[in-house]
């Protein structure tokens, strides 16, 4: 049994649950309404409901409200971490329902979604949440029974005192535990006593999912609202010159047009703001059909800026940021990247005297990978709903970052945080996307310049060409091998526009003697952001690929080349920076190892191995292709996991499966190109996606089981599919692929 | 601006609206029926699939005034307490991951299964290549179409 110092106070639960009444009340009828009123489960709503802690409430027939702090992007936290608070709070998760947290940052930590670290960030603190709420329940028990606390036990939500035979189920002592301290310090369950965490269940919106009720961004309304769409510049490297409204003005349901400006001139942007298209034209009228016919009329001028510099505040204090005037174009960036990657990097690590082995080497094997620009496209394309008066602004809609957005908001409203009210709806989707809230600040000041409510819509056109992309990317991968083919020297030169996806001090570093990482970059003025495991989505493809042609020139069996390095990184590391467990790695090969029969399943012919670390975890695939070589069939994917412990199983085997097929399409057709600054793709005809045919026939998971706290999952399965991929596709075709779209190289 | 009836799920609707709207925002924007999605307007995405006449049809692309006396059905009404076939066995494979796409999904399926009642793996992934799903749950929608035919 762990016990752990709480880290909150009954007064900030005050504090907070008033904070939550009076925001939910504002605009907010059929969200808290959707929320809770209807029991899909068939449980019967309580009259009245205690507040325990500002985590969950408790209703006198002993249903359990837990809330769920962070946003859900269907990466299934919804379900995952209130499993959590119900674990330690030591309930019957049938009896639990869940509602979405307001963003508040006085009760919750973190309520972000990115880095993959929802759970792992939250674990401590949504454990103590429930043991906490139990105690307290526990209290009230001992007080009423006038028996000492220690003797009081509890399973699946009742109360147990061996000595006097009593007993109570949780609602009939919550009111009094309401009244109750946090106490400081709790108690938490021994892994072993586990009974919820570990175990699948279902997502707690899928009927509401399946039913078409309302729960995304999109589908939010209030009386009176106002539907808004913004014109953004054709191209990267354009501005607002003028705009003609007259015509568009005229046309049925149209209340406005005029320009807004997304930030005040001496705003220092943060991470999250995006500067790319800073002044839009603004059209609202009645219904979204209307403002989309009539937003065709709007004659708008745009012309091309000179280079400018924006102070960007970062962690590390303000930084001067150069964009560059220019209208580019995908053959521009491929010609400036080949000649960048002739050149040298800047070293960001050397070990031992990697030139000199090149020198000395038998045998150099020098390759070069690229990947293009790429889009998120999440399925519900950008939205916010915004109502903003004199005193506070209210904003209802789909965001991963709430907590930096508030700021920007803040600042660009003239409004304190406090009078900032967000309320996160289900997200359709996001992959880094909806970590950029721009369409947040764009709907509050169309909002704020109507004086009603308004909900901002983009089409998916408006989307793709905003920008915020992955990067493009380009590495130069070199081994330099001795006369009896022994790696000697390991090279890596990465770079990108405008950012490049090298990790220093990742796998393969620590496991050579001679290795040499070096990086650049190109400026642009196409935005990019966060996407699914960013960087790692490239380095996996390049670096695993460039492994298993090593592995072929060595005469050696590519999953025991990996286990060989990471041998000696776990024995007897090179430099003291890797950051990466050696064990852990060569962990899930061997798991992948053994799950795919490896070395004893002589059926399959054409299969390819990856692995990859990220974002705290280990993720290992084997793919196996099928087919002809013109035609090759993905029919089995394998995945060997260590993400610690487990919280659902079922829903991390599928999140692992669609990031398996997520990074299989990306690989395969994903690509962004611009021409004279306007992208060339705009919408899901000229924009690939995977589609139900081309995603892999089988996918088997299997995790490590182990007792480590929970790290990562939404990204590191992500990107070594696609090295696995490139590896299979090479023995089934006999051709080694080394840019991305794969299907550019063949079979389109 | 012009009067259309409408038959949906069942019952009757009136709408005044300019002819050339999509029924996608004819039911989200007019009848408060959101669980038709909007996804690329073009027909791409399959997230704003209705059934007209029983079979599936985008609706971003189906204008009102083409409707006619056809009938519709969105998710809201594919059945009454949401326990159609398809929608039971959403549930129990667990599909959704975000959740956005899967009403189109599930109410492509249903054109589908009212044409093939018994499809194969071949013919689930040709009649679903319109309907796009960016979490990539297409093993779990082909295991529940399945699962949905069979019962």
């Amino acid at each position: 049994m762990t016990i752990v110092k709480t880290e909150f106070n009954r007064r900030s639960f005050i504090k907070s649950s008033l904070l939550t009444g009076g925001g939910l009340l504002i605009g907010f009828n059929w969200l808290a309404s959707s929320c809770i009123t209807d029991a899909p489960k068939g449980l019967s709503i309580p009259d009245e409901w205690f507040e325990i802690t500002g985590y969950l409430k408790i209703g006198e027939n002993g249903v359990v409200t837990i809330m769920s702090p962070n946003p859900e992007i269907g990466q299934n936290v919804k379900t995952s971490m209130p499993m959590i608070v119900a674990e330690e709070l030591d309930v019957d998760w049938k009896n639990v329902l869940v509602e979405q947290a307001p963003f508040n940052t006085i009760i919750f930590n973190r309520q972000l979604a990115g880095g993959s670290d929802s759970i792992k960030q939250s674990w401590p603190g949504l454990r103590m949440a429930g043991a906490s709420a139990r105690n307290m329940l526990i209290e009230a028990a001992a007080k009423k029974w006038n028996v000492p606390v220690k003797e009081i036990t509890t399973e699946l939500g009742i109360l147990y005192h061996k000595g006097s035979g009593k007993k109570a189920g949780y609602g009939e002592v919550a009111s009094a535990a309401a009244q109750l301290s946090v106490p400081k310090e709790v108690e938490l369950k021994d892994l072993k006593d586990f009974k919820i965490i570990g175990t699948s269940r279902k997502n707690v919106d899928g009927h509401k999912i399946v039913t078409g009720q309302p729960l995304f961004g999109l589908d939010y309304k209030k009386e009176g609202m106002l539907i808004a769409m913004i014109v953004h510049p054709p191209a990267f490297g354009m501005k607002l010159k003028s705009f003609d409204a007259t015509d568009a003005k005229t046309k049925p349901g149209i209340k406005d047009i005029f320009s807004i400006k997304t930030f005040n001139d001496d705003y220092k942007p943060q991470w999250c703001d995006t500067t790319s298209f800073t002044e839009l034209v603004a059209i609202v009228g009645n219904s979204t059909w209307e403002v989309m016919s009539a937003r065709a009329y709007i004659k708008v001028e745009w012309e091309p800026f000179a280079d400018y510099k924006i102070a960007m505040a970062g962690w590390g204090g303000d930084q001067l940021v150069t964009v560059p005037a220019g209208l580019e174009s995908t053959a521009d960036h491929n010609a400036k990247m080949v000649a960048a990657a002739a050149k040298p990097g800047k070293i960001e690590r050397r070990d031992g005297k990697p030139e000199e082995a090149f020198k000395n080497a038998a045998k150099v094997i020098e390759r070069t990978y690229t990947a293009p620009f790429l889009a998120h496209t999440p399925m519900e394309p950008m939205n916010f709903f915004a109502d903003v008066t004199a005193d506070n602004a209210v904003l209802v809609g789909p965001i991963q970052s709430p907590e930096y957005m508030e700021k920007t908001l803040s600042a660009r409203l003239g409004l304190p945080l406090e009078k900032i009210d967000i309320q996160m709806t289900r997200m359709g989707g996001g992959f880094g996307r909806r970590l950029y809230g721009h369409f947040m600040v764009e709907a509050a000041l169309i909002s704020q310049k109507m004086k009603a409510p308004v909900k901002l819509i983009y089409s998916r056109e408006d989307e793709i060409t905003f920008g915020i992309y992955r990067p493009a990317y380009h590495a130069l991968y070199r081994a330099a091998l001795d006369a009896n083919n022994n790696l000697t020297a390991f090279h890596v030169k990465m770079g990108g526009v405008p950012e490049n996806a090298l990790h220093a001090n990742r796998f393969p570093a620590g496991a050579l003697d001679n290795y040499l990482a070096e990086s650049w970059e190109i400026e642009s003025n196409i935005s990019v952001g966060a996407m699914r495991a960013p960087g790692s989505n490239f380095n996996a493809v390049a670096e695993q690929s460039f492994l298993d042609e090593l592995a072929e020139a060595m005469g050696k069996d590519p999953i025991q080349l990996r286990l060989d390095l990471l041998k000696r990184a776990k024995e007897n590391p090179v430099g003291k920076r890797n950051d990466y467990d050696a064990a852990r790695y060569a962990g899930v090969l061997e798991l992948v190892l053994e799950k795919s029969g490896w070395n004893s399943n002589s059926a399959v012919k054409n299969r390819g191995v990856a692995a990859y670390f990220c974002h705290s975890s280990y993720v290992a695939n084997v793919v196996d292709i099928v087919g002809d070589k013109d035609n090759p069939v993905i029919q089995k994917v394998y995945a060997a996991i260590d993400c610690g412990i487990v919280v659902n199983p079922d829903a991390a085997i599928n999140m692992t499966e669609g990031s398996i097929v997520d990074g299989i399409g990306q690989a395969m057709y994903g690509q962004m190109t611009f021409s004279k600054g306007q992208p060339d793709q705009d919408n899901f005809d000229s924009y690939r996606l995977i589609r139900h045919a081309e995603a892999p026939k089988e996918i088997e998971v299997h995790f490590v089981q182990n007792e480590i706290n929970p790290t990562g999952l939404g990204e590191p399965p992500y990107p070594p599919v696609m090295g696995a991929l490139a590896n299979a596709l090479y023995k089934a075709t006999g051709t080694r692929y080394y840019h991305q779209p794969f299907v550019k190289n063949k079979f389109d | 601006m012009a009067i259309f009836k409408l038959k949906i799920n069942s019952k009757e609707f009136q709408v005044d609206v300019d002819p050339s709207t999509p029924m996608l925002w004819v039911l989200r924007d007019h009848l408060n029926l959101v669980g038709t999605k909007f996804g690329c307007g073009i027909a791409q995405c399959g997230a704003c699939t209705i059934l007209l006449n029983g079979e599936a049809a985008r609706s971003c692309i189906t204008f009102v005034d083409s409707v006619g006396d056809k009938e519709i059905t969105t998710i809201e009404g594919l059945s009454e307490n949401g326990d159609h076939p398809l929608q039971l066995a959403w549930i129990e494979h667990d599909v959704p991951q975000c959740g956005y796409c899967q009403s189109g999904q599930i109410m492509n399926a249903a054109g589908l299964l009212k044409a093939n009642p018994h499809p194969t793996d071949e013919e689930i992934e040709s009649a679903m290549h319109g309907n796009i799903c960016r979490c990539g749950t297409y093993l779990r929608i082909k295991a529940a179409i399945k699962t949905a035919a069979n019962s």
